[in-house]
């Protein structure tokens, strides 16, 4: 079991790695280019901020030199006259990010105003986890609970209409069902806010209140296009499980229906319910981004959008990097849970 | 897993899922053909250029909405086919166009513009005037056109709020019961005598041009009623015509679908079945490589690829297949290693049958039914995700998908203004295209998978 977990680590960490240097890679070159623009205007500013220097030069063109001549000898002491893709300046990059260093964000700043690529995103990160951990929590719980009815009483109503529930939800776009729900019951009936922001300063004690209310709608739309397909999932599980002999050994005893499904038929089909939670847990932030941008909610998501809209790269980064880790991290868990429960897992890959 | 296709397709043709899933597939391929026949290819192509939309109407309902609503809206009319007349007495030549226009709304409409394109020389007489459903015949305006020597060729608009328009009304302000002085044009000229509210009937426009001695004529004209309805669809804010969007959309999307899907299950089948015949040590390189694209998180890649590399709809298609032949590959192996195991394949290796041949003759052709349900089941993540890229504004500008016009209508905030037709159809046509696809995929896994049937 050691050995198994320690090779799932380490591929792990080596696809990390590896998403790390794709990333780098792809923003690499405008990269280069903003920092050098940045140590530019950073260098003129220090030095027209100096008065005493200033006055010091007798024509523009011997100004103009010096701040060529300062701006070079600051590229070179960071590093920066090496091309952006040599072996150096990577390893320095990836290196600093993952030890969460990312930098200074080119545009963006947190609510409080700090620039620090990290405060960003670890101000975003908790709303984030905030929505769709409920969200995939309040999923998990009616999906479990419908499927196993449904999978109880296969070919009942129930289960045609969740089976039906199931497969239509699963083609509707969450963010459009969002538009629709905040067309809806924003403006048409306002019962909720429509930006999910809270218009209250984060430092307020009321913040916290107010930012449940505005999580009511988003949260309402992705349970209601969520738990279709977990409901679906179970039933599928626990239907395979129902014709397993030991479930109709169990029937044949005289053991209540109920009784099989919650609990014997249940708990046979926890490991793979257990491993897609863990999976969904962190798929629900990868995918929260679309979600993020129609609600206006204040999260991860969001913040990779208006990264991308104004090419911060800093941000761009290190929400890619956060968003990979928390991907990597359940995926992980998952493996290993599924390495638990199925023991042929971890001895075919040792 | 030893369904014959016959068999398949028979047990297919029993379920209602398939059926409906493949009626509403026919459906939609259908409406693709008719599209890509009828409108223009130029049509879409103009999608973005605002020059090509200038006569529509702005966030105009659709207009059957009319038929459901008590309160009839005026419909955007682009009259564009006038009876002609022309007349000379000698001295006076006259070029006449007329266009007839039933007016049966409970307002009034937004404005007219009148466009037309006229041959003459020096400075004929253009004059413009409806005859109402009340007999009353209002001069609209009377203008020279500018003097030229030769003969030119002239092209001008006369939009309703021109001042002169509005001078020539107000001189026959005493037809009307109320003050008119304050009332837009188009709200006089539609306007019932005794109280300002639009009287409904048949009104004719005539513009008569005049010209001595020398021959002149309008050689082409139309004459556009703003309304607040148009077209089945209505239009969006750019004065679009949603109809076309939509209908674009759906050889778009399915070309997107289909096309990703069928290359990422082959891709993913070719590769897992290579992986779990040949075993050891290329199946576990393999193996490792597939883990790592599928630990790569997929939509923030997709962005950061859209917007560093490009936003062609080509390039995105290529980018969706990377992130969709890996699950696919995952489950093609471990059924290879299955089949691997079987008698036949064994007695086949014994003979020194090529390697190539053994994956295409014998292993491939088992996994056929799973690699048409998987295709069917991918089309719609896909269609979805491609959406979604366009939604955030990230996706091809130049082709008219659905979520290209989703994101249009969050950006000019179609929510919040209640453009329902704006935000409704194009989430609509991309649920439905999923759920075809969905519908053929479920149906197929059920067959291949008999245990989820009953």
């Amino acid at each position: 079991m050691k050995k198994y977990i320690a090779k799932r680590a380490a591929t792990m960490f080596g696809v990390l790695l590896i998403t790390l240097l794709i990333t780098i890679m792809l923003v690499g070159s405008n990269m280069d280019t903003i920092l050098k623009q940045g140590v530019v205007f950073q260098v003129r500013s220090e030095i027209t901020e100096n008065s005493a220097i200033v006055e010091s030069f007798s024509s523009v063109q011997e100004f103009e030199s010096f701040i060529e001549s300062q701006t070079q000898q600051r590229i070179k002491t960071l590093g920066l006259d090496e091309p952006w893709y040599s072996p150096q300046r990577i390893g320095l990059t990836m290196y600093k990010i993952i030890l969460l260093d990312f930098g200074q964000a080119t545009f963006l700043t947190s609510d409080v105003g700090s620039t620090d690529v990290k405060d960003i995103i670890f101000e975003k990160l908790p709303r984030t986890i905030l929505l769709f951990t409920t969200a995939t929590i309040l999923i998990s719980i009616i999906g479990i609970f419908v499927g196993a009815l449904s999978a109880s009483k296969i070919g009942s109503t129930i289960d045609r209409i969740t089976s039906s529930f199931a497969i239509i939800s699963s083609s509707f776009p969450v963010w459009w069902i969002g538009m629709l729900m905040i067309f809806l019951f924003a403006f048409t009936y306002q019962i909720f806010p429509a930006r999910a922001t809270p218009d209250i300063p984060a430092s307020s004690p009321e913040y916290f209140g107010a930012l449940l209310y505005h999580m009511a709608l988003p949260l309402i739309t992705i349970v209601m296009i969520g738990f279709g397909s977990w409901a679906y999932l179970v039933r599928n599980f626990m239907v395979g499980i129902m014709q397993e002999d030991f479930i109709i050994a169990k029937k044949a005893i005289g053991i209540k229906q109920s009784r099989i499904t919650y609990t014997h038929a249940l708990k046979n089909a926890a490991p793979p319910i257990i491993t897609i939670l863990a999976l969904s847990l962190s798929g629900s932030l990868g995918g929260a981004i679309i979600t993020e941008a129609v609600f206006d909610w204040p999260g991860m998501g969001r913040l990779y959008f208006e990264a991308i809209t104004v090419m911060d790269l800093p941000v761009i980064i290190g929400a890619t990097y956060i968003l990979t880790v928390f991907f990597l991290v359940s995926i992980f868990i998952a493996d290993l849970l599924y390495g638990y429960f199925d023991p042929r897992i971890r001895t075919s890959t040792e | 897993m030893s369904i014959t296709p016959q068999e398949i397709k028979k047990e297919f043709f029993k379920s209602k899922m398939g059926i409906a899933g493949i009626t509403i597939l026919g459906i939609l391929i259908l409406t693709s053909i008719v599209t890509m026949i009828t409108i223009p290819v130029e049509t879409f192509q103009e999608w973005n250029n605002p020059e090509n939309w200038i006569t529509y109407p702005k966030t105009a309902i659709p207009i059957w909405v009319n038929l459901i609503s008590i309160e009839k809206l005026p419909e955007h009319k682009i009259l564009e086919n006038p009876s002609i007349e022309k007349a000379s007495n000698n001295e006076i030549n006259l070029s006449s166009h007329q266009f007839g226009l039933n007016f049966d709304y409970d307002q009034f409409p937004n404005d007219f513009i009148y466009s037309y394109s006229s041959e003459y020389s020096e400075s004929p007489l253009l004059q413009m005037s409806v005859i109402r459903p009340d007999g009353i015949k209002l001069e609209i305006i009377s203008t020279s056109l500018p003097y030229s020597n030769l003969k030119i060729i002239h092209e001008d608009r006369i939009f309703s709020t021109d001042a002169m328009i509005k001078k020539k009304i107000s001189l026959q302000s005493d037809l009307f019961d109320f003050e008119i002085k304050k009332l837009s044009s188009e709200n006089v000229i539609f306007s019932k005598t005794t109280s300002n509210e639009p009287l409904k009937g048949n009104y004719i426009f005539s513009v008569n041009l005049y010209e001595i001695e020398n021959s002149s004529e309008i050689i082409e004209s139309n004459l556009i009623i703003g309304g607040k309805a148009f077209g089945i669809m209505g239009t969006d804010e750019l004065r679009r015509d949603l109809a076309i969007g939509l209908l674009w959309g759906t050889p778009l999307a399915l070309f997107i679908g289909l096309v990703v899907s069928i290359a990422s299950v082959i891709m993913g089948l070719v590769y897992g079945v290579y992986a779990g015949f040949k075993g050891k040590k290329t199946d576990e390189t393999l193996m490792r490589f597939n883990d790592v694209i599928y630990a790569l998180p997929a939509l923030p890649f997709l962005i950061i690829l859209s917007v560093t590399i490009s936003n062609s709809i080509f390039v995105m298609v290529g980018f969706l297949m990377i992130f969709g032949w890996v699950g696919i590959a995952k489950v093609a192996r471990s059924m290879s290693l299955q089949i691997k195991t079987r008698g036949y394949v064994e007695a086949a290796t014994m003979m020194g049958q090529k390697d190539s041949k053994m994956i295409l003759k014998h292993i491939l052709p088992q996994l056929l039914p799973y690699a048409f349900a998987s295709v069917a089941i991918s089309v719609p993540a896909a269609i979805t995700t491609e959406a979604g890229l366009s939604f955030l504004g990230l996706g091809d500008p130049s082709f008219p998908t659905w979520g290209q016009i989703l994101h249009d209508a969050n950006t000019f905030g179609a929510a919040a203004r209640g453009l329902w037709w704006w935000i409704v159809p194009p989430g609509i046509m991309v649920a439905i295209t999923g759920l075809a696809f969905v519908f053929i995929g479920n149906a197929l896994d059920a067959i291949i998978n008999p245990k989820l049937k009953r």
